[in-house]
């Protein structure tokens, strides 16, 4: 069923629906110099002779007809010292010696272990192309040393022989979120990925409806997070999802009886047991209006729901939402306490139809560094988890596993499929592609200096809404070839058999044999 | 009702100008001076400051380095002349424990006496050694206070020092045969500790004493600084004595509320005359950590005492005495926390545990371990400013301090050292709050609310295929 036909059929939303078009377009570095992982220099001795440009295959050196000088290098295109083993290294290449090669020293100053240099710059070549990036950025492992950066496919690791192929077109990435056989209708998406929780007030309007729309266009979903449900979303519904917060911000019947798939967030993981708290200076008054406070006022969402104790209670909550919308799937989105197991499975007894895990590795718009890094479980170790209790207790095919919380890269999707999951919630790795550079600012002073997280009009606008949606459209077409790509080595022609598929995973070092 | 604990943390600019982590790189020559200038356009102000540092240089030294590396300005410039750049002295702070992100968050937290909040995520190496291969738990549901953090006032943080009988024994006609429990109840986790090597200025002893009375907590120094604290301090002082100083200190041990005797041979007698000096005195013994430090605990109790004070090396490790690196404390705590337990006795006993508290997470996971208590020493002297170069340079002073610590003073100090401890305070609530668990003393040794690397490794890898690192390459 496509997103159209389940409209008509669901007949529930009377707002029109926007279509947008799953169309890979460029969409190059919003910022006059794009950054990438080389600099060439180019010394005053340079005759402009033009033969770097005449050389350059990848269009690094530029002298367009008519002009006396060459342009400054477009280094972001440069593929590094790969190329001294070619004859068109423009490097050797100059009669006047007048070039040179190094790492960007800006390129270094962005990233962590967790999103490495390479990731982000990665990230941004997938979001503009829409392709795999070139070989010299590592764009499926981290640096972190530990979880996903530790786990590679079988096939990755040299030496074992590939399976056969399976053509690319055989290949179904689609995901129904619905198990539970309860006359409910069925949400299906055409990638195992969708979009978490950005509220409005700790993203811009442009990243929410950026993302929304690139959700209608992948046949996906986005969430509201806690702040409300944004006019301007309207036209996208069939794609939302309507997140329901301690703080029960902008949360109206209205705005549940909207959608089909309604979130219920106990915690999350980067500040997980934690609750949030909206500074007064971001309260404005487009803000308040929509969590319907008063502006100016600092807003907190606290921990947990006063209403839940137990998960008698939680049922009841459940219970009311599907009362309030009759056709929504309920979804669960907890964070990772040692008992995560049995919060799934309790969660499942309530009757949601889907249990999301964040991780505690994931992100966040402000939260205390002790609890990003020290409070509960990566999502790594909650995956496998949870999936291997549900199944001995006979219920992991009711029910669908999303996992949240440091999935950056289509590889890390796929892994976190393989250790059980059924689909993965990615929040960083969408702001990365739409120029986000990891400064972790997001929260002080006018907040993010990008503009992407920042409702300050002035540096909103640095980014059109446009661009956003092309982005990460870009994006996901990337991560979905790699997909395809991955999958097509296992011969697999489906992402749901991917499920659970740890054998197909190794480990890396640290065991007795490897020591 | 009593007074709730409350830290009173004023916001101390360092004195020193920051080594900021980013600095910029500006190729002046080649300006187009284009009037969309994107110095203009920081919106953190950054160039403003640096131009105004520039021209005078006694304008506020907090502006330098200030860079957040957001590359706005490297990816505007209209003729790509500006480039930011990882400041090598940044990298070069510390050692490989006292990590240069450990320096600057403890001095932003002494700066402003507040818990350290970013965006984004957790950006550092997914596990390491020592404490970072532990996690704290969460509470999904099941609340104490039902208001999370945002019910902090009902988290105490208050632990105990002393004997702690388990029970009272009456004589038949309903008279008390137990002596009466002498506790020493402070509100922090955390007393203040002597520093590792040769730093202690008398001012910075003072800062500490000072700090000790601002927290309610304690400062650990030797008998000859004690004796020159002001007779308001004593209270909040414990003075290390020994065998050749018992006697000048009579006056000081009367008016403290606990000593400490550094371990030896006749450690009980010590114990005993100290305490008949001041038979309300706690008394503790400072051991040094090594890998038969359980052993010697357990003989100690069996002999009467109850309080030790555990002193690993800077970088948290046990000194095994035979060059090798030994065992960090969270396993050493495992293992002494495990025999006092298994001798029936571990609620009797106080076990303080000091070196290589860098961060508030150590505090809380030490208690985890078994700890009652932490004891915070280089982590006291970052908070002044302290670049921990000590390491790098071993041996002597390797030139002049580059902080002058000598000269700091005391009273700003203190006042850095207690802004410090409020944002540990406030951060320890935080992993309290998370869990659902209502005072710290229950944290204690509550191994089942923490996660441990290697068992969490086995349960979710533990049946996957191995393959060594080298075969992927780096």
């Amino acid at each position: 069923m496509t997103a159209t036909e389940a409209t008509a059929c669901l007949g529930r939303s009377d707002w029109p629906q926007e279509p947008v078009a799953r169309e890979v377009r460029p969409a190059p570095d919003r910022y006059r110099n794009a950054l990438g992982k080389y600099k060439i220099d180019r010394l005053a001795s340079c005759l402009s002779c033009g033969h770097c440009a005449d050389t350059c295959p990848y269009g690094v050196h530029v002298k367009p007809d008519g002009y006396t000088f060459t342009l400054r290098p477009q280094d972001h295109l440069c593929i590094g010292p790969d190329c001294a083993e070619t004859d068109h290294y423009c490097v050797a290449q100059c009669p006047q010696k007048a070039l040179t090669l190094r790492r960007n020293p800006n390129a270094d100053c962005m990233g962590d272990p967790r999103w490495s240099s390479d990731l982000i710059l990665s990230t941004w070549h997938q979001a503009a192309t829409g392709h795999t990036p070139p070989k010299h950025l590592e764009y499926r492992h981290g640096a972190s040393g530990g979880g996903f950066d530790k786990l590679r496919f079988k096939f990755e690791i040299a030496g074992l022989a590939e399976p056969a192929a399976v053509p690319a077109a055989a290949i179904n990435t689609g995901l129904d979120l619905n198990h539970r056989d309860d006359g409910r209708p069925q949400v299906h998406i055409d990638i195992p990925v969708y979009g978490g929780g950005m509220s409005f007030g700790s993203v811009s309007i442009h990243t929410i409806l950026g993302k929304a729309r690139a959700a209608v266009a992948w046949n996906s979903l986005t969430c509201t997070g806690e702040g409300g449900y944004p006019e301007r979303l309207k036209p996208y519904d069939d794609h939302v999802i309507t997140q329901v917060a301690t703080g029960l911000f902008g949360v109206r019947e209205d705005t549940i009886q909207r959608v089909r798939v309604v979130e219920f967030k106990y915690a999350q993981g980067a500040k997980p047991g934690l609750g949030g708290h909206l500074l007064g200076d971001k309260n404005t008054p487009a803000v308040a209006r929509m969590r319907e406070a008063v502006a100016g006022n600092a807003l907190f969402s606290p921990f947990p729901f006063h209403s839940v104790y137990s998960v008698e209670d939680h049922k009841k909550h459940v219970d009311w939402i599907k009362e309030v919308n009759p056709t929504c799937l309920v979804s669960v989105k907890v964070s990772t306490p040692t008992d995560v197991d049995m919060v799934a499975v309790g969660s499942y007894y309530a009757g949601a139809h889907i249990i999301h895990l964040d991780g505690s590795y994931g992100g966040t718009g402000a939260a205390p560094d002790i609890a990003k890094k020290n409070i509960a479980l990566p999502i790594e170790y909650a995956i496998p988890k949870v999936h291997k209790f549900l199944c001995a207790e006979g219920i992991r095919e009711k029910i669908t596993l999303i996992a949240s919380g440091g999935a950056r890269t289509a590889y890390d999707v796929l892994k976190a499929i393989a250790l059980g999951a059924d689909g993965v919630v990615i929040g960083t790795a969408e702001l990365v592609a739409l120029g986000c550079v990891r400064c972790a600012c997001c929260e002080s002073g006018r907040g993010c200096p990008r503009g992407i997280a920042s409702t300050d009009p002035e540096l909103m606008m640095q980014m059109s809404l446009e661009w956003a949606t092309q982005r990460l459209i870009n994006l996901q077409n990337a991560w979905r070839e790699q997909m395809v790509e991955v999958l097509a080595r296992l011969g697999m022609t489906s992402i749901r058999e991917l499920r659970g598929r740890s054998d197909v995973l190794c480990y890396l070092g640290d065991s007795e044999a490897s020591q | 009702m009593p007074d709730r604990y409350h830290i009173h943390t004023v916001p101390t600019p360092a004195r020193f100008r920051r080594v900021g982590k980013f600095g910029s790189v500006d190729w002046r020559e080649d300006c187009s001076r284009c009037t969309n200038c994107v110095k203009l356009r920081c919106c953190y102000d950054v160039y403003k400051h640096e131009s105004a540092y520039n021209r005078d240089p006694l304008a506020t030294v907090q502006t330098l380095n200030e860079c957040k590396a957001c590359l706005s300005c490297v990816q505007g410039c209209t003729k790509g002349l500006l480039n930011i750049s990882v400041n090598p002295e940044f990298l070069d702070l510390g050692d490989e424990y006292w990590k240069p992100d450990i320096l600057l968050t403890t001095w932003n937290q002494s700066d402003s006496g507040k818990i350290p909040v970013s965006g984004a995520g957790y950006r550092g190496r997914f596990h390491g050694p020592g404490f970072d291969s532990i996690w704290t738990d969460m509470s999904e549901i099941v609340r104490p206070t039902r208001d999370g953090i945002h019910g902090r006032e009902y988290i105490s943080t208050s632990v105990d020092i002393g004997r702690k009988p388990l029970r009272l024994r009456f004589a038949p006609d309903g008279k008390m045969l137990s002596e009466p429990s002498q506790l020493l109840e402070i509100q922090l986790p955390a007393i203040q500790d002597m520093p590792e090597w040769m730093v202690e200025g008398g001012n910075l002893v003072k800062a500490r004493a000072a700090a000790a009375k601002g927290l309610n907590s304690l400062a650990v120094m030797a008998a000859s600084h004690a004796r020159e604290a002001p007779p308001e301090q004593l209270p909040f002082v414990v003075p290390v004595v020994g065998e050749d100083d018992i006697g000048e200190s009579e006056a000081v041990l009367q008016a403290a509320r606990m000593a400490q005797v550094r371990d030896c041979e006749e450690v009980v007698d010590l114990v005993g005359r100290v305490q008949a000096i001041n038979p309300r005195l706690i008394v503790s013994v400072r051991m040094t950590l090594r890998p038969t430090t359980a052993g010697r605990v357990v003989e100690l109790v069996r002999a009467g005492l109850r309080v030790f004070h555990l002193c690993a090396d800077l970088h948290g490790r046990e000194r095994p005495d035979n060059g090798k690196p030994g065992r960090h404390i969270k396993d050493v705590l495992r293992q002494v926390h495990g025999r006092l337990v298994k001798e029936g006795v571990r609620d009797e006993v106080t076990l303080i545990v000091s070196g290589g508290i860098a961060l508030a997470e150590h505090m809380a996971k030490a208690i985890i371990c078994g700890a009652d208590l932490v004891g915070v020493d280089t982590a006291l002297l970052v908070a002044v400013g302290c670049r921990v170069c000590r390491d790098a340079h071993a041996g002597p002073v390797w030139g002049p301090c580059p902080i002058e610590i000598d000269s700091v003073d005391s009273a700003y100090a203190a006042q850095r050292m207690v802004n410090l401890m409020g944002a540990w305070h406030s951060q320890l609530i935080e992993v309290l709050g998370a869990m659902g668990i209502r005072e710290v003393r229950r944290l204690r040794g509550e191994v089942g609310r923490a996660m441990f690397l290697e068992d969490i490794e086995k349960e979710a890898f533990g049946d996957l295929a191995r393959v060594p690192q080298a075969q992927v390459g780096a």
